[in-house]
């Protein structure tokens, strides 16, 4: 725990007049995998995509590898997996297409080498999708299209990886490859910050928890126990997105 | 071919089948970001740049460049900025440039809306030698972006989130998106004329889509296409003496319905084929007794 990767403090952000993130301090070290917690609207995927310079942020500092975010440039060594359902866009591609653009950042003037075509493939490999590379994304289920997602972040082989929701309205195999593939990148050092709706399949790999509850820390330490329903084995937990303003789902972890 | 014996049949087909590759070959990134109707909004502004230069009496294609490459990019930002608001002022610019150019060529001593219908309805006779020569320089700028950067304008058109992670320079691929596809539309205006010029943007990749699995097969298919229906409705308009972008139009529209009746087939037999390979791969979701989909919410 020594160097860290991602440094956000007193970090504030409102999308309109609404404030969503009312003074965010959080650290993530080399080799951590910090889960972000919190109910719906308690600004997890916010803070993360502050992290990523998705949303402007209205004051605090954010550091990504001891460099302000502003002036980092060197992007290759961040894999990040978005929160969407789909992998498709308005065209036909195949997971392979989709996959290769994850190594642009790597790749000089757009163009791909022999390496990065092998690095492509690896990480389709690592996700159990290698066998259906050269498919057209729209025939997919739901989990496979996270895991070329999660491909698509892993292929320019990063450092970190940051995920938004992962594990939304992905089925129990493709959570346990997700949950593996994840294994193995912690397993060689790499740094992970999860936003999650509960830990389920990863419970085991998560090194520390922060839990938001409007824009604020609530805890940060230890992952907090299951209970209740929530702690039989297998129970599988996955939450419709609500459209903003709504009554939060309460999830069992913070009450 | 009797027809290629005379200059401006010549001109009218080199120009034709440089619309026939540049409009696919741009409208595939539209269609991918979900905006097919962005050329149809750049070629109504572009009737200002035409309207401008009758008035000032300079080359109406150039002018029009100019005029609906500023606007695409004006409405680039606009989407940038008031991102829910984009609709409204694609409508606002859609409509102001629409009447600009009505008022430019009425400004014009002796001009009328007449002056003004070869530009929005395409025309052969019309195609000058400067403007063959305009065309082929837009063309080439078109091809070179489109086929160049094809990776960064796929990943960007996809995904902008992720795009800006990997450091790609998402808003200055944005607008050079924008820039290009009003460079099209003068492309095109001579042609096919600028009221038509968006249906073969979008048309051919759709019908393309039927028969591709990938971005690049689509890619190749939507050009194909393109040029078929450029060069068929070319002579066709030779020969019967009909408006060729009219013509164009209507054979993209039944290659379109031809290839969607061809593809069902194909899709069933693809299928098959996946099903035959179904236990091979991977498990479907409801084959594991223990898991629950998204469907099966269960209120705590």
């Amino acid at each position: 725990m020594t160097e860290p990767v991602i440094r956000l403090s007193g970090v504030r952000a409102e999308l309109g007049s609404r404030p969503v993130l009312r003074g965010i301090d959080l650290t993530v070290s080399r080799g951590e995998v910090v889960a972000l917690l919190g109910a719906n609207g308690s600004g997890k995927s916010t803070a993360v995509r502050s992290v990523i310079g998705q949303v402007p942020v209205s004051a605090g500092e954010i550091e990504l590898f001891g460099t302000p975010r502003r002036r980092f440039r060197d992007w290759a060594r961040v894999g990040y997996v978005p929160q969407r359902t789909t992998a498709a866009g308005g065209v036909p591609a195949t997971v392979t297409e989709v996959v290769s653009s994850g190594r642009l950042s790597r790749a000089r003037f757009g163009v791909l080498r022999k390496a990065d075509h092998a690095a492509v493939r690896r990480a389709l490999e690592l996700v159990g999708m290698a066998d259906r590379a050269r498919d057209s994304v729209d025939a997919l289920s739901g989990g496979q299209h996270q895991r070329v997602l999660i491909a698509r972040a892993l292929a320019s082989e990063p450092e970190l990886l940051i995920m938004d929701e992962p594990m939304a309205g992905v089925d129990l195999a493709s959570q346990e490859v997700l949950a593996e593939t994840l294994r193995e990148q912690v397993a060689a050092g790499a740094t992970v910050l999860l936003v999650l709706h509960e830990l389920g399949p990863l419970e085991p790999l998560i090194d520390r928890a922060v839990v938001l509850r409007d824009g604020c820390v609530l805890h940060d330490g230890p992952p907090p126990k299951a209970v209740g329903q929530h702690a039989l084995p297998g129970h599988d937990h996955v939450h419709p997105h609500a459209p903003a303003g709504a009554e939060p789902i309460r999830t069992g972890l913070l009450s | 071919m009797e027809l290629l014996d005379y200059a401006f049949m010549q001109r009218a087909l080199l120009a034709a089948v440089l619309v026939g590759i540049t409009a696919p070959a741009i409208g595939i990134y539209l269609v991918q970001r979900r905006q097919p109707l962005m050329g149809d909004g750049i070629g109504h502004v572009a009737m200002t740049g035409v309207g401008l230069g009758f008035l000032l009496n300079a080359s109406p294609v150039w002018m029009a460049t100019a005029v609906s490459a500023l606007g695409a990019v004006l409405m680039e930002l606009i989407r940038w900025y008031g991102k829910t608001r984009g609709d409204i002022a694609l409508a606002m610019l859609f409509y102001g440039g629409m009447a600009g150019g009505v008022m430019f060529v009425n400004l014009t001593p002796g001009g009328s809306n007449a002056n003004l219908s070869s530009y929005l309805f395409g025309s052969l006779s019309t195609v000058s030698p400067s403007d063959v020569t305009a065309i082929s320089l837009l063309a080439a700028f078109v091809v070179v972006v489109t086929l160049g950067l094809r990776r960064q304008l796929f990943a960007v058109s996809l995904d902008e989130e992720f795009a800006r992670v990997t450091g790609l320079p998402v808003r200055a691929l944005n607008l050079l998106t924008a820039i290009t596809a009003a460079v099209t539309v003068t492309v095109a205006m001579r042609v096919v004329g600028l009221i038509l010029v968006s249906a073969l943007m979008v048309v051919p990749v759709a019908a393309a889509q039927q028969l591709s699995r990938s971005f690049a097969a689509t890619f190749a298919i939507a050009v194909a296409i393109g040029v078929t229906v450029t060069i068929g409705g070319t002579v066709t308009s030779y020969y019967q003496d009909v408006p060729p972008g009219a013509t164009i139009v209507l054979l993209t529209i039944a290659a379109f319905i031809v290839l969607t009746a061809l593809a069902a087939p194909l899709a069933r037999r693809r299928a098959r084929a996946a099903a035959a390979a179904g236990p091979a791969g991977d498990p479907v979701e409801c084959a594991i007794p223990a898991s629950r989909g998204a469907g099966d919410e269960l209120g705590v």
